[in-house]
């Protein structure tokens, strides 16, 4: 009668090598970046303005992935740019992650005047256009990676909420809830014990793509020179440096996009995976 | 003297003012095995759930008490009442494919109410533990006891929360359809575990179902519901020997009969719920009137 399904130990796919693969790659890159880099991300040489990239005429050595218009080293800036790309997806997207999931459960679990109270307020936040909603805060709160990461909770925390409150109220409307409540327990230890544990996969799926969004916002900041000041290299500070010169040099904005982009791809396509290792049943 | 479980006079209605249950009079006593029958949506299980204080929160109760061991459980506030019905009562739940939480192995499940509520220690509770899975034939406990609950099987898993229910021996337990989401064999194997386990432990029982076959099998007496009332109130043998309330009798009528597969089954006529409904819809001006 006993229906064991142990073979648990299922393969990692494709999809979690890849994107696991780039993000690791990324963090060594990242932690890596004063060692590895060909040079100086801020060092500026006029005589080495627009240098192509290695395989076309006119390449110069150590300029592996070309030279911006000041002569900065491509490779190099996006090199130390992933350090702060990836500063941003940790902090800001967990705190959002954190602010947001909290309320959802709370309002999720609770119902009521407490659900009431936060539905109506995110309702509210999501009228307001989040890109101006951000340039707005970074105006009062000034520039800066703190301004950036405090931007980020305060637009995408209704994300989180949104997502984990109907979650978590389809997990309350559950037998076990009700039978949790019949033997006695607390309300506040139902919540963390019965049902924090089963929102955990969506919550781990969201956050995760949370990492990508955030890298996204980040380089919309600095493409609007919103960011951190510009003589650190960000790859949002380099797509909008290298528009303007995107006929002459395009290799100054391609190669900082390549990187945004499998790193934004990376982040879903990882949520994605581990949802279907985190959930005990599809486990 | 109050008996062990008496319900007197229970109201309750939605926030809109429609009504779920309708001046609910129920005696239970100790060791009483009672069915709570009727169709869907009459407000059987409103019943078991008003006793567990856990009906839902769109749902108040306008009047009425449960008094349970002489104490009236809506007059308890939620920490009296935790106390109350964790040690004293329990549930078995209608579906065993959400009543058991898919994070959790099932020994951590059934062990943390004994440590948590109960106050056993961690090895007095897991060997209680393995005794009740004995107790309802569950092959080789130990790996059950690791299991998830998505690894095991439903009628596994309804003997689990059969167990689970036992496990402090409550003085009350509230069954709810517990045999709805099973097929039929594995239904008759629940049923007999069930009555095997009530006459041993000499648990009071109140069996919520629509399935009057059921009733007879595990129960000594019914109530059924109509819409929120209880319109019958009779001891089993005296209810399918001969049903006093007209709905009652269109009841057993339409009961399928398989010695005769020939026969056309006979609904409950038209005329019959009508009545019943007028019957039960005067009582309620009666009943604003005096409010």
């Amino acid at each position: 009668m006993v229906e064991i399904s142990r073979n648990t130990s299922r393969k990692i796919g494709m999809r979690l090598w890849l994107s696991g693969g780039w993000l690791t790659f990324l963090v060594l890159i990242t932690l890596l970046a004063p060692i590895i880099s060909p040079n100086d991300p801020l060092a500026q040489d006029l005589f080495a303005s627009r240098l192509p990239p290695f395989w076309m005429d006119g390449y110069e050595e150590t300029y592996y992935l070309g030279s911006d218009s000041l002569g900065r080293d491509v490779l190099s800036r996006i090199l130390y740019g992933s350090r702060i790309a990836l500063l941003v997806a940790l902090i800001a997207s967990t705190a959002t992650c954190i602010v947001g999931a909290t309320l959802g459960v709370l309002a999720g679990y609770f119902g009521g005047w407490v659900d009431l109270i936060i539905s109506r307020l995110v309702d509210i936040w999501m009228a307001f256009p989040p890109v101006l909603f951000a340039i707005l805060l970074i105006a009062v709160l000034g520039t800066g990676l703190t301004s950036i990461i405090i931007a980020i909770i305060v637009i995408d925390w209704t994300r989180f909420c949104r997502v984990i409150r109907a979650e978590t109220m389809s997990q309350s409307a559950m037998d076990y809830v009700a039978s949790a409540q019949a033997v006695g327990r607390a309300r506040f230890g139902i919540m963390v014990k019965e049902i924090v544990p089963n929102v955990l996969p969506t919550i781990v799926v969201l956050l995760t793509l949370e990492m990508g969004i955030a890298v996204i916002v980040e380089a919309i900041l600095s493409f609007v020179n919103l960011s951190i000041s510009t003589d650190y290299p960000t790859w949002g500070g380099m797509i909008s440096e290298g528009r303007t010169s995107v006929h002459q040099a395009w290799w100054v904005i391609v190669f900082p996009l390549i990187a945004l982009f499998l790193t934004v791809l990376s982040f879903s396509q990882l949520g994605e995976g581990l949802k279907d290792r985190f959930d005990p049943v599809l486990r | 003297m109050n008996s062990f479980l008496s319900i007197r006079n229970l109201s309750i209605s939605l926030q809109n003012g429609e009504r779920i249950l309708r001046s609910v009079n129920m005696e239970l006593d100790r060791g009483d095995v009672r069915g709570l029958v009727g169709e869907s949506g009459a407000g059987k299980s409103m019943i078991g759930k008003a006793i567990l204080g856990i009906l839902p929160r769109a749902l108040k109760v306008d009047e009425g008490e449960i008094l349970f061991q002489g104490k009236n459980l809506l007059k308890l506030n939620s920490g009296e009442l935790r106390k109350e019905i964790g040690a004293n009562a329990a549930l078995i739940p209608q579906d065993p494919l959400t009543a058991l939480n898919p994070s959790h192995r099932i020994g951590r499940q059934i062990t943390n109410r004994l440590v948590d509520i109960l106050g056993w220690s961690k090895s007095e509770a897991l060997k209680r533990t393995y005794d009740l899975l004995d107790e309802v034939r569950i092959p080789d406990p130990k790996r059950v006891l690791n299991s998830f609950p998505h690894e095991l099987s439903g009628g596994m898993r309804q003997r689990i929360l059969i167990a689970s229910a036992f496990a402090a021996e409550p003085k009350l337990i509230i069954a709810d359809e517990p045999t709805t989401a099973l097929d039929v064999t594995v239904q008759k194997q629940i049923l007999n575990l069930i009555g095997e386990m009530q006459s041993r432990h000499k648990t009071t029982l109140l069996f919520v179902t629509h399935d009057l076959g059921v009733v007879s099998k595990v129960c000594q007496s019914l109530s059924v519901l109509f819409l929120g009332k209880v319109i019958e109130d009779t001891s089993v043998s005296l209810f399918f020997d001969k049903p006093f309330h007209p709905y009652s009798r269109a009841l057993l009528a339409a009961t399928p009969k398989y010695n005769d597969l020939k026969s056309n089954l006979i609904p409950v006529s038209e005329e019959i719920l009508n009545s019943v409904k007028d019957e039960v819809l005067k009582l309620d001006s009666e009943w604003s009137n005096d409010r």
